[in-house]
């Protein structure tokens, strides 16, 4: 007898606790969600990482380094991201957010160096990840430290908005369910840039290129050669040159040598201009034009406009972007408030990719990563408004599909101040730039 | 199979390119060969060298003056970090002195970073420097070629005041036995201390030399490190000879392998590299047990 009073007493205390908790989770926005949710998971750091009042975000970039101009640049880009969203108002709002932080939850976050280094980066991301429950992991300048990291993301469970990676294998044969790149992909780029080229330069060129002996130099070599072929352009040299080159004669003589008209210079950042400073002692310029498919942020600056000007490409995005949408101006104005420098297109990927990320996660009402994924994998049903206009991820690939704008550089006496480098020529639309779906082998993973 | 004209360009590059790799590499093999320490601040040092070249040339615009300012700056920073930490660790085992080394790299590395940022600074060329030089069938710029005069006369220099001085001698002695030097009454310490402020103006002129051609930035100097250890290796560690030499034949792997493919000149490097250690570990002027 004493038994089943006992028994009864705490299942009626039992009940009261329940039914108190449910009600105080309905008044928690977003939490009634959550629970709902949890009882597909628990799933990586989910639901640990969203239990407090705030959530981690990770984040990576190469500030020291070569490439640690653009991760420099790229790290800042998520700070303003972070803080404007943690502080609501007009620029979170414009993008589609509700009130401060997202599901009403703080973003704390940490950036570390990842010295251009793969696996350094995925052990700062592991240490986010087991430390601080990280709920997203992002950042990158590199292609080989992007797939890295998407492995890592895989294989957590923690969503990776991919940073800075122009290789086609990102969203190709080493994609994952787990990884979005917002980048264009060489595929992409060069697809855009070669109708633009043909036309101006005309067909049946002779082309030299400096290839960088990495995934990302030989994916735009493959796809810029693929695509100026139907205008008659031709390979007539492939100068493949180690990655930590800095003394680049030898591979310019080969160049100077080669008969091209056309010079495509794959070098990125300090080594494309370390490596075009060069090609101008050597007297390169006299005979080609210069071609740069994918043009590293600072590039323009650094490498003068004296030796720039008439060279086109394309850019993730540019500033001048904020005539034509204006997410991008409001990013502009506010980058340049706070850092006092126009932003370049490494920090647009960082604040571009956590509007999106939170944005997905506001309209999945959790933070659940499978939830999320399959969001942002509908969003062509109803595409983000962004700094690049509308965009949306192409469900098979995980690959923004974003317009591409082609610039080329302006003539030293035509720049109106010292960041009138480059005039957008073209803004190819995404649709007319991407690759057909899985034509680049990437097969996504599992979702849990 | 390459043109016997682009054969011909890389050969004659090969001696301009192995020129810069002896000048590098020389300040490294003297403070290996006479203090027996292992620089691994030399990458730093070369990198410092070419900011005192940019913020001279920058301010006015005279390279002759970026030489001087820069090399008195040198002299500083060399006599600096060899009485506040090097001269400690001449004793102490070289896995110390690499480390410590190392650490005063990262140093000067990461304070040029916080001062200048992470961004390429351009270093112009001089005008004496400007424009190229058709050389028969090979057209070069200048700046390299009056480089290679430029170079050889500073290698040159660097020689008499090792081997025509008797600083040189001081130091080889105070090497073997500083005590009985000391006894002799010879300022073993202030030898030294030029030594090592030698080799790291040598680093420095390296720097200050190579500014106009590639890009400067604080990480720069790390390629040379590496480039000045495998020419050192090949030349024979702590070896002056052995630096010039092993340059010029580092200059001309690197460039003949990239008359047939560029992708393997540095493969080709370390690969007689490799197979010098095994056929002569000592390198091409070193003598055995020397370092």
């Amino acid at each position: 007898m004493n038994n089943s009073r006992n028994d009864a007493g705490l299942a009626r205390r039992q009940a009261l606790q329940l039914g108190l908790g449910a009600a105080g989770g309905l008044m928690v926005p977003g939490l009634w969600a959550d629970l709902a949710r949890a009882a597909d998971g628990p799933l990586g750091t989910y639901p640990a990482g969203t239990a407090g009042d705030s959530v981690f975000v990770g984040v990576t970039s190469p500030l020291t380094g070569p490439y640690s101009a653009d991760g420099k640049d790229h790290a800042k880009g998520y700070e303003l991201a972070f803080a404007e969203i943690n502080a609501g108002g007009a620029n979170p709002q414009a993008w589609g957010l509700k009130g401060k932080g997202v599901l009403g939850k703080q973003i704390k976050y940490g950036v570390a160096d990842s010295e251009l280094k793969p696996n350094v980066a995925v052990q700062a991301q592991t240490q986010f990840i087991q430390r601080d429950k990280a709920i997203m992991i992002t950042g990158c300048v590199s292609s080989a430290t992007a797939v890295a990291l998407e492995e890592l993301a895989q294989r957590d469970h923690v969503l990776n908005m991919v940073g800075a990676s122009g290789a086609n294998a990102t969203t190709g044969h080493d994609c994952q369910r787990y990884g979005f790149r917002s980048q264009p992909s060489a595929y992409m780029a060069c697809k855009a840039l070669a109708p633009v080229v043909a036309q101006h330069y005309g067909r049946g060129k002779k082309v030299a290129y400096l290839v960088p002996d990495y995934n990302y130099g030989h994916s735009v070599f493959g796809s810029f050669a693929e695509f100026t072929k139907p205008y008659g352009w031709t390979t007539a040299a492939k100068v493949v040159i180690p990655l930590a080159t800095s003394d680049y004669s030898s591979a310019l003589l080969n160049i100077a040598n080669s008969g091209a008209d056309i010079f495509v210079n794959i070098e990125f950042a300090a080594q494309a201009v370390n490596s075009t400073k060069q090609g101008a002692q050597f007297g390169i310029f006299k005979k080609m034009q210069m071609i740069v498919p994918n043009i590293s942020s600072f590039q323009g600056q650094e490498t003068g406009a004296q030796l720039m000007q008439g060279v086109f490409g394309t850019m993730d995005w540019y500033w001048k972007l904020e005539d034509k949408f204006p997410l991008a101006k409001s990013f502009v104005d506010a980058f340049r408030a706070r850092f006092h420098y126009t932003p370049a297109w490494g920090a647009n990927i960082g604040y571009m990719q956590t509007y999106l990320w939170a944005l997905a996660v506001e309209r999945a009402k959790t933070f659940y990563p499978p939830a999320v994924i399959k969001t942002l994998e509908a969003s062509k049903a109803d595409p983000f408004d962004s700094t690049l206009g509308k965009v949306w991820y192409r469900a098979e690939d995980h690959q923004l599909i974003r317009p591409i704008p082609v610039v080329v550089a302006n003539a030293p006496k035509a720049m109106k101040n010292k960041d009138d480098v480059f005039n957008i020529v073209d803004l190819i639309p995404g649709e007319q730039a991407i690759s057909p779906p899985a034509f680049l082998g990437c097969k996504l993973g599992a979702y849990t | 199979m390459p043109s016997t004209a682009l054969l011909l360009s890389q050969a004659f590059n090969g001696l301009a390119l192995g020129s810069l790799l002896a000048l590098v590499a020389s300040g490294l093999t003297i403070i290996l060969g006479t203090l027996g320490v292992l620089n691994f601040a030399h990458g730093a040092l070369f990198m410092l060298g070419a900011y005192a070249m940019y913020v001279v040339m920058d301010a006015t615009g005279s390279f002759l003056l970026g030489i001087l300012a820069g090399g008195v700056f040198m002299l500083v920073v060399g006599v600096v970090l060899e009485r506040v930490l090097v001269r400690l660790f001449y004793s102490r085992p070289h896995e110390d002195q690499i480390l410590v080394t190392f650490g005063a790299g990262i140093v000067f590395v990461e304070a040029v970073r916080a001062y200048f940022g992470g961004n390429t600074q351009t270093v112009p060329t001089p005008d004496w420097g400007q424009g190229i030089v058709q050389l028969g069938f090979l057209f070069y710029p200048t700046y390299r070629l009056e480089l290679i005069g430029i170079v050889a006369a500073l290698l040159f220099g660097l020689y008499l005041v090792l081997y025509r001085t008797s600083i040189g001698l001081v130091v080889r002695a105070g090497i073997e036995d500083a005590g009985m030097v000391g006894v002799l009454g010879i300022n073993v310490r202030r030898a030294f201390l030029a030594v090592f402020a030698l080799g790291v103006l040598a680093a420095g002129v390296a720097g200050m030399l190579y500014a106009p051609i590639v890009s400067v930035q604080p990480d720069m100097g790390g390629n040379f490190l590496v480039e000045a250890f495998v020419v050192i290796v090949i030349g024979g560690l702590g070896s002056y000879p052995g630096a010039v030499v092993g340059g010029l034949i580092a200059g001309e792997i690197v460039s003949l392998t990239s008359a047939f493919d560029t992708a393997y000149s540095e493969v080709m490097l370390y690969a007689v590299m490799a197979l010098l250690l095994v056929l002569r570990p000592q390198g091409l002027f070193g003598s055995e047990g020397r370092v």
